[in-house]
């Protein structure tokens, strides 16, 4: 899955907000702190952050209001002018494009969902859902055919002739999920899509989100401030405090390695049988007997055999085939909570 | 709160000080003036010293005029327009000009703006464009409504378009915009005489001045709701377009400007409202229509036709407010699939019926078509009778003669003759210590420099006087009005009652108010008064009521169970709250207030709006604008210090970021 090259390949990457931020950037002395920059009169948005989305991974960025997740993602479809360090995308640095090169980057490979939605109060749905499609001159057949297509597809069939402000926020946001891929872009950027949504119906949209990527397997850059939310969803988080990021990894080494006291606090009140894989504990030079357990279980699906269990070492096996085993004192650790 | 006031912050000690250091300072002169100590020349500015703004103006004026060529272009202009005016004209009631069409049949203009008025709000503003339409054909005004109508279907378009190119580029452009808002509150505050000499002179009398006017003076709003509407879009709906692949353009058109409509149709409602006002008022630069009849029914005292047409001028106005308003609030909704093509668009189809209906309707019945002068059942003769009789009552004849008599002699005019004996500078440091008092230090610097720029024009007692019923009238206004408010605040139903009031009354061109005023008091100083009074009345109430209602009801919940009476809870509660919105609706009644007594120099008052009145009769374009802008200068000192106190306010008490 992550054999390509990275799709968004973003190195020491800055955006500073103030009166004249690159002149800044350029004599800030190396290692200065969030707060030292505020005193200085600038806001770090984003801080000398190096990342990179592999092709088909779903990287969730994480942070509380303010922790420059939102800033991020703008960098990436420019959005936002970063002001030092690169971003490329597929192999193209976003900051030589020329405006109009930027525009057939967006109207060809990516596709963004907000939070409040975005909608267009004047279109229809159908309108709306073609919008994208509009702006890159299709001729109004086919963009009205494939507007139907993926209105189908996040299931509003019916309702494509309603104006937004018709429908419920959860059928709004399915509409600007709509619109954003209405394009068939390959990288999708979702900024909080399920934020403004009730707890239930986030739960279903979360789901609905799941069965579309599994359909369409695109590259995305998901933000959410909801943790449990990011490790539902992610193939990696990324967790970002005043602008930097502060760990990236698997949501399984994020609940048992936390890299910085602040991730740590984050994941204290997880439950982290939930979190953590079989395939994680497994350990080398350990060899286990009888019947494996499946790679991808959580240990909390496990919990009865690990209790019944007398084996010490239990085989892990991916697909079928055992490549190692786990302790079951060590995942009999992580249910109960001792770790 | 007082005692939060003098901790927190250091400079407003001291500037209260130095106001009322400014405030002894003017009584020490006053006192020096009345003892005789002081030398004339402090008194009045010697004639000697005022420059003569009006030749330097006027030698202004003659250069773009001539050298510069703008003459050549107005002229062209004016060609253009009148082409355009002669068309709606020839189409409305039927001027002998291309395309030889007109008049349209009043039934078939009814009609289908009937349709149009239940298109935009249903039954009932059917109901209501009906009985406007119908009032005005058979009372026999239709060919003078017509007349201004031509002027406005042209004047308000305009007024939109150039309103609405500039409001963006005032968005597009920080520059742009910092360059246009001083200009756009001097336009604000400058009294409708100033609009009208420079159209006569640049563009003909008549309807081509007429509208030029009207279109200049409905401009400044579109600007500034444009702007703001642009300024309120979501980012994220910016966002959203950018994502989409929008060009510039395209993000202007698809995404800017629809989603900023409701701000942008508020400013073509407004746009509507001022081009009436100001084309009713365009019958002092001669223009034909409903203003120039009233103005001369009003100059005869027939108030009987004066009364009927104050009525169509107020239906006009009431119809084209709502109309506006429910185009503002219509939101578009979808029709199920599979709906015929001819369901869909039901209301223009039925417009256009009606139309052609009516108008074959009217080639075999005259009165649909026209309705002659014989015919109309107007009743000015009876109405005349009628307030004869009402005003020659016993009661109303004493009230009205005491307050003429009681009021003017043993208040306003000893008011007048005191300020009046008020030294310049003595007057000027104390509208200089008001400003400092309640802005700040700019807005003392502004007024300081403003007022002195007053008694430089060599027009100072004429400002003075207007002044002075600026002031009398605002505070009778406030004296009745706030109670009122205070009353029907307490009460969600009578305040909505009286807010509706006030908004239909604020929608009344100006004219119309003196109607009542020359009914009740003839041609005397009181009238003046009067018709500033309901006037400015209007937006006193109004922001009353609001600030009051809109007082955190948690707070009021607070303040009950503390115990507090009603009186307490007024005074210590919700007036403290309600204040900064208050003083808005103050602020708005000046602004009014200025607005007005220009226009009651029709009735002979001795200020600038007589004297700016006057110059309309020639081509003294220098005069005009010194005038003018002395209106202007007055206004805008009071606009910046009320409107900064308010906001300064609401920020301390934190009712606004």
């Amino acid at each position: 899955m992550t054999t390509d090259a990275p799709v968004i390949s973003a190195k020491n990457v800055w955006k500073l907000f103030g009166s004249a931020p690159e002149a800044y950037l350029k004599d800030m002395p190396a290692g200065r702190s969030f707060d030292e920059i505020r005193s200085d009169g600038y806001i770090a948005g984003v801080k000398d952050v190096s990342i990179e989305v592999a092709r088909g991974e779903m990287l969730v960025i994480m942070g509380l209001s303010g922790s420059g997740k939102s800033t991020l993602v703008r960098c990436f479809s420019r959005l936002h002018d970063i002001t030092g360090g690169t971003i490329e995308v597929e192999g193209q640095d976003i900051m030589s494009l020329s405006e109009k090169e930027l525009i057939e980057l967006r109207r060809n490979k990516m596709g963004m969902v907000f939070q409040s939605f975005g909608l267009l109060p004047h279109r229809t749905v159908l309108d709306n859902v073609a919008f994208p499609l509009e702006m890159r001159g299709q001729d109004k057949h086919a963009r009205r055919e494939r507007a139907l297509e993926v209105i189908k597809l996040v299931g509003l069939e019916g309702r494509e002739d309603y104006f937004p402000r018709e429908l419920s926020g959860g059928q709004q946001q399915r509409v600007g999920i709509a619109r954003s891929l209405a394009i068939e872009p390959d990288i999708w950027f979702l900024d909080e899509p399920f934020s403004a949504l009730d707890p239930l119906i986030r739960r279903e949209m979360q789901d609905e989100f799941l069965r579309l990527q599994q359909l369409l397997n695109k590259t995305i850059v998901f933000i959410t401030h909801d943790f449990d939310e990011a490790l539902r969803l992610a193939d990696r988080i990324a967790i970002m405090k005043d602008g930097a990021v502060e760990q990236c990894d698997t949501p399984d080494q994020i609940v048992l390695h936390p890299a910085t006291e602040y991730v740590r606090k984050f994941t204290e009140e997880i439950d982290k049988a939930r979190v953590v894989h079989t395939e994680t504990l497994i350990e080398r030079g350990l060899d286990g007997e009888g019947d494996p357990v499946d790679a991808s279980a959580s240990v909390q699906s496990l919990a009865k055999l690990l209790i019944q269990d007398t084996r010490s070492a239990i085989p892990v096996a991916k697909d079928g085939t055992v490549i190692g085993a786990m302790q079951r004192e060590v995942a009999l650790g992580i249910l109960v909570g001792t770790e | 709160m007082a005692d939060t006031t003098a901790i927190s912050a250091n400079p407003p000690m001291s500037r209260s000080r130095l106001a009322s250091l400014l405030v002894g300072l003017a009584i020490l002169v006053t006192a020096l003036q009345y003892l005789g100590f002081l030398p004339a020349a402090l008194h009045r500015l010697p004639e000697a010293l005022v420059p003569d703004f009006a030749r330097y103006l006027d030698a202004f004026f003659n250069f773009v005029k001539d050298d510069l060529g703008l003459f050549a272009l107005t002229r062209w202009l004016t060609g253009l327009l009148q082409t355009v005016l002669d068309t709606t004209a020839n189409l409305l009631f039927g001027k002998r000009r291309w395309p030889n069409l007109g008049p349209i049949p009043w039934t078939a203009i009814a009609a289908s703006m009937a349709v149009l008025g239940y298109y935009l709000g249903g039954w009932k503003m059917a109901a209501l464009v009906a009985v406007t339409f119908c009032w005005t054909a058979l009372v026999g005004q239709w060919k003078i409504a017509m007349q201004t109508m031509s002027v406005l279907v042209v004047a308000a378009p305009t007024a939109f378009i150039i309103g609405l190119s500039l409001g963006v580029a005032a968005w597009k452009s920080p520059a742009f915009n910092r360059a246009l808002k001083p200009v756009l509150s001097v336009l604000q505050t400058l009294p409708f005489f100033t609009y009208l000499l420079p159209a006569v002179i640049f563009f003909k009398v008549g309807p081509t001045a007429g509208a030029v006017a009207t279109t200049i003076y409905a401009i400044p709003p579109m600007i500034l709701m444009t702007t703001l509407g642009l300024q309120k879009v979501s980012p994220e709906v910016v966002e959203a377009g950018h994502m989409s692949g929008c060009t510039k353009l395209q993000l202007l058109r698809h995404v800017y400007l629809p989603s900023a409509r409701t701000e942008i149709l508020v400013g073509v409602n407004q746009v509507i409202m001022l081009c009436l006002a100001m084309v009713v008022l365009t019958a002092f630069i001669g223009m034909p229509g409903l203003g120039a009849k009233l103005l001369a029914m009003m100059g005869s005292f027939k108030l009987g036709r004066s009364f009927e047409i104050g009525v169509t001028i107020v239906l006009l106005a009431v119809t084209l407010d709502r109309m506006s308003k429910a185009w503002v609030v219509k939101q578009p909704e979808h029709f199920e699939r599979g709906t015929p093509w001819w369901k869909r668009h039901i209301a223009l189809l039925l417009g256009l019926g009606a139309f052609v209906v009516f108008c074959i309707v009217a080639q075999f019945i005259e009165v649909a078509s026209e309705i002659g002068r014989k015919q109309s059942l107007s009743v000015g003769k009876e109405l005349d009778t009628g307030i004869k009789w009402f005003l020659n009552i016993e009661w109303v004849k004493a009230t009205t003669g005491f307050l003429r008599a009681f009021v003017n002699v043993q208040i306003l005019i000893p008011f007048r003759n005191f300020m009046l004996s008020i030294p310049t500078p003595a007057f000027i440091l104390l509208i200089t210590a008001f400003a400092l008092w309640l802005g700040g230090r700019r807005q003392a610097i502004t007024a300081l420099i403003f007022f002195s720029l007053v008694a430089l024009s060599g027009w100072w007692d004429r400002s003075v006087i207007t002044l002075y019923s600026v002031i009398s009238a605002v505070s009778i206004a406030m004296l009745l009005g706030l109670p009122i408010a205070i009353l029907a605040a307490r009460t969600e139903k009578w305040s909505q009652r009286l807010l509706l009031v006030c908004d239909t009354a604020q929608t009344f061109p100006s004219f119309v108010y003196l109607i009542p005023a020359i009914m009740l008091f003839g041609i005397t100083d009181i009238a003046v008064i009067f018709s500033i009074l309901i006037f400015a009345m209007v937006p006193l109430i109004r922001y009353t009521i609001e600030g009051l209602r809109t007082v955190p009801p948690e707070v009021i919940e607070a303040a009950e169970m503390s115990g507090a009476t009603r009186m307490q809870k007024l005074v210590n509660v919700e007036l403290p709250l309600a204040l900064p919105t208050m003083a808005v609706g103050f602020n708005q009644a000046i602004m009014f207030a200025f607005f007005m007594v220009i226009i009651a120099a029709f009735i002979g008052t001795q200020d600038l709006g007589q004297e700016l009145q006057r110059t309309l009769a020639g081509t003294d374009l220098g005069k005009n604008f010194v005038l003018g802008i002395c209106v202007s200068l007055m206004a805008l000192t009071f606009d910046l210090t009320i409107l900064k106190w308010s906001s300064d306010r609401k920020k301390m008490l934190g009712l606004e970021e």
